[in-house]
């Protein structure tokens, strides 16, 4: 169990404005974390920062071997691909693999057999020759998906990727992700969904507005008061 | 038909009507391969912006009689696509209003200085043949054409070499960004090829129609085709194809080159909307 990502006391913004201060957590390899909270708690803006996109304002952010900036496999918040974009599903895929490939204009064929495993894992070979939007919502979140495994094999940063999607495609997404943490990916999943959290979740993290709420595993999470408002809450949500 | 054919084979024989095949086609080349970024990414405003900067810098150019035009015109138009890269991601409608000041105002600078300086006696067709295109395709010299050739090997071999970057970065930015993708340094790399296929194109569709060269091929390809690649294929093929024949049919008829050309482009794009509106209802 090493660690492959740890926060000490970070604080993050944009031009001054504080979003929010002293998360402290960490990441090893092999767990699934969620990060709850409120939508504009922040949770994006630390997924860039954890990218290492956005720098952050204090604290420390350290990577572990083989989780370098530019080597953890990201699934943007609603990629907004523009309704006419023409592009394969191989095409999006392979574009994963551009990390690792530098200057060097052409795939090499270690990378497209990396995009085929890839979609192998994630069932869309028979998707490979078809066009990106005229996909499911769901099936195009299994192409990013794919995506990013080829950007990075051992940790994936999932920014809310069952919005929008139905229930039914939500449960495939959810044991999908499940099913690679089970091979050995670390997943850091951002959500408001805490039911799902409950049920996949090795450990928790809970932003409020301004700070860190929670960091622990998610046994503790349940028993916490943090925990227990926020489940109670949703669960009066989802009766209405 | 065999008196058309006669009537071309006539005119191949002329230096000036080769050069202008060549360079036409180059151009028309270069220009749709960008045009497809340029469409997706929705930056084709750039294109519109730099098109009148580069009208008001040709006429700058021509007030002060420089021989060699390019050398005003393509710098200005290099640092414009740059500043209007830079303002249009800020904020976007900052970004569009920020292209309208500066295309409007370079349009504007433009006119008033070949009116205030007359290079000629007829100002209304200088002005014309900068804003629609000039005969000047069919007046080229060896080193325009050499000029040319050297540019477009620049922009395509460019565009093959990161083509793949261009891929990432126009179909999803931040994920592009994430995997370590200089993606602001590629945003620059294509604003600077739009700049210089602007400055070539100039000469052959004048600044008002280069827009039209850029976005139509683009347009009817993604008609009609689904991945990246086959519509940057399908695009140059169309493109190419309507140079061609617009060139050929505005020496046969004696039409303006640049107007022909875009007729033709929006000829193509017509048919393939109608094909791709057939398709869809026979799959339905
Ligand atoms: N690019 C930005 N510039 C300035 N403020 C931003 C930017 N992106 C997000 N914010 C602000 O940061 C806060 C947190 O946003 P975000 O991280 O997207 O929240 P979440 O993903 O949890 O919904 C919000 O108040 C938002 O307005
Ligand atoms: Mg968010």
């Amino acid at each position: 169990m090493s660690i492959q990502i740890a926060c000490k006391n970070v604080s993050l913004g944009y031009e001054g404005s504080i979003v929010t201060e002293d998360l402290s957590f960490s990441v090893s390899s092999g767990d699934y974390l969620y990060i709850l909270g409120e939508n504009g708690s922040g949770k994006s803006t630390l997924v860039k920062a954890l990218l290492g996109l956005k720098p952050q304002i204090s604290g420390e952010i350290t990577r572990g071997e083989g989780v370098a900036a530019g080597q953890i496999g990201y699934l943007p918040q609603q990629t907004v691909v523009q309704r006419d974009f023409p592009a394969s599903v191989r095409e999006i895929v392979l574009s994963g693999c551009l990390s690792k490939s530098g200057l060097r204009p052409f795939y090499t064929a270690a990378e497209r057999a990396s995009a085929n495993a890839a979609m192998e894992r994630l069932g869309i070979t028979g998707l490979a020759k078809r066009c990106y939007r005229e996909l499911s919502g769901g099936q195009q979140q299994r192409v990013l998906l794919a995506r990013a495994l080829c950007a990075a094999g051992k940790i994936l940063l999932l920014d809310e990727p069952v919005t929008g999607l139905d229930p039914k495609a939500q449960v495939d997404l959810y044991e999908m992700i499940g099913k690679l943490n089970s091979e050995g990916v670390t997943i850091i999943m951002v959500s408001h969904d805490v039911g799902a959290a409950m049920r996949y979740a090795s450990h928790i993290l809970h932003i409020g507005s301004h700070k860190q709420l929670f960091f622990g595993t998610a046994e503790d999470y349940a028993k916490s008061s943090v925990g227990r408002t926020f489940i109670a809450s949703e669960e009066a949500e989802n009766d209405d | 038909m065999t008196e058309i054919i006669s009537t071309l084979h006539e005119f191949f024989q002329f230096s000036f009507v080769r050069y202008a095949f060549i360079v036409g086609l180059l151009i028309a080349l270069c220009s749709s391969l960008l045009g497809v970024t340029l469409v997706l990414k929705r930056f084709s405003f750039i294109g519109d912006g730099l098109s009148h900067v580069a009208f008001g810098a040709m006429s700058v150019a021509a007030v002060t009689s420089l021989t060699n035009q390019n050398l005003i015109v393509l710098p200005v138009t290099l640092i414009s696509a740059i500043l209007l890269l830079r303002t249009g991601q800020n904020t976007r409608i900052k970004g569009d209003a920020a292209v309208a000041m500066i295309s409007v105002g370079a349009l504007a600078i433009g006119y008033m200085l070949m009116n205030i300086f007359p290079t000629s006696g007829n100002i209304s067709a200088d002005v014309c043949s900068t804003l629609f295109g000039s005969f000047s395709i069919l007046a080229l010299k060896p080193s325009d054409v050499r000029l040319c050739v050297i540019m477009s090997i620049i922009v395509i071999g460019t565009f093959i070499f990161f083509y793949n970057k261009i891929f990432a970065v126009t179909f999803d930015e931040s994920f592009a960004k994430a995997t370590g993708v200089k993606a602001e340094l590629y945003n620059t790399l294509i604003a600077v090829i739009t700049a210089l296929i602007i400055v070539l194109a100039m000469n052959l569709v004048g600044s008002l129609l280069i827009s039209a060269l850029i976005i139509f091929p683009a347009l009817s390809a993604m008609r009609l085709f689904r991945s990246f690649r086959s519509v940057i294929i399908c695009s140059a093929v169309v493109s190419v194809v309507c140079a061609a024949a617009g060139i050929l049919l505005s020496i046969l008829v004696s039409t303006p080159v640049g107007s022909t050309i875009v007729v033709a482009d929006l000829a193509v794009f017509l048919v393939f909307s109608l094909i791709s509106k057939a398709v869809r209802r026979s799959v339905k």
